[in-house]
């Protein structure tokens, strides 16, 4: 089980608190398939992905980006069981979706940067620590179930 | 590979930096010893306390090098030759580690922060792609 301090829990919480789940998700997964463009092979059925503004403008990978965002936010009022939190949505990834984990810490990492461009100054370095650490525990917690 | 649109992305953003780069590169290296701890033991040397006058010395040298590199984008492997030299044979960072995956990440992060929605994906995907080229330069001559 992954220990939290107490600061670390309250500074996740302050971020996430002021996050628009919806712009952050999407800002996130649009950055994912532009930064990484092989990313784009998981989502053949979105439509157009021809240019990064294809990809902005893209009403599922909007769509998708809150709902994998939407997810994050249940790890986070579940940080003592992220494991358990994550066991289904671990097998889906795994079984169905064939998606290698290391794509779960690229897009970590992406939206680590996504929250430093909305935050600025706000996003200090204790808070990256934090929020490395979440993107970790969850893009492990999604391989768990990998076999 | 970096393509032309690319360049002149990164030769742009890099140049709004002009005056805060040691800021710059102190936040990133300070950022990166805060959240990846295991990047603290190439510098047992060093002062790692917050505003360390060696973190921001090696800060600034960091940026100067990557600004260097900025200039010479079109042959990166001359340009950081040195640097290649030094890495693989004196200091001999871990490769993995080196794939500056982290300083990349910290780096982003301070720009980012710093240039809010500036840092467009454009800009954050050619900032990518080149510090991933300059690891691989720094990393050509470790065996």
């Amino acid at each position: 089980m992954v220990h939290w301090s107490a600061e670390e829990k309250q500074l996740i919480a302050s971020v996430w608190g002021k996050v628009s789940v919806e712009e952050c998700g999407a800002e996130a997964l649009a950055r994912l398939l532009i930064v990484y463009p092989w990313t784009q092979r998981f989502f053949d059925n979105f439509g157009n992905l021809s240019s990064p503004t294809a990809i902005i403008g893209n009403p599922k990978v909007r769509a998708h980006g809150k709902k994998v965002l939407t997810s994050f936010g249940e790890a986070i009022k579940n940080l003592d069981n992220i494991k358990g939190t994550y066991s289904k949505l671990s097998e889906l990834h795994c079984d169905k979706l064939h998606v290698d984990p290391e794509n779960f810490r690229l897009l970590g990492d992406i939206l680590v940067i996504v929250l430093a461009a909305h935050f600025g100054k706000d996003f200090t370095p204790a808070c990256q620590f934090a929020w490395q650490k979440l993107v970790g525990v969850v893009a492990h917690a999604l391989a768990h179930k990998y076999h | 590979m970096l393509t032309a649109e690319d360049k002149k992305l990164i030769q742009h953003i890099w140049g709004k930096l002009s005056g805060a780069e040691e800021e710059v590169g102190a936040e990133a290296l300070w950022r990166m010893f805060h959240s990846y701890p295991p990047t603290k033991t190439y510098f047992p040397h060093f002062d790692l306390s917050q505003g360390s006058d060696q973190i921001r010395g090696h800060g600034q040298k960091v940026v100067a090098a990557l600004g260097n590199a900025i200039k010479n984008l079109d042959n990166l492997s001359q340009a950081l030759s040195e640097l290649s030299n030094l890495h693989a044979y004196n200091l001999r960072v871990d490769p993995p580690r080196f794939s500056l995956q982290f300083l990349s990440q910290c780096l982003q992060v301070v720009l980012a922060s710093r240039l809010g929605k500036e840092y467009s994906p454009e800009v954050h995907s050619a900032i990518d792609k080149f510090m991933s080229a300059v690891a691989a330069v720094l990393a050509e001559k470790y065996r």
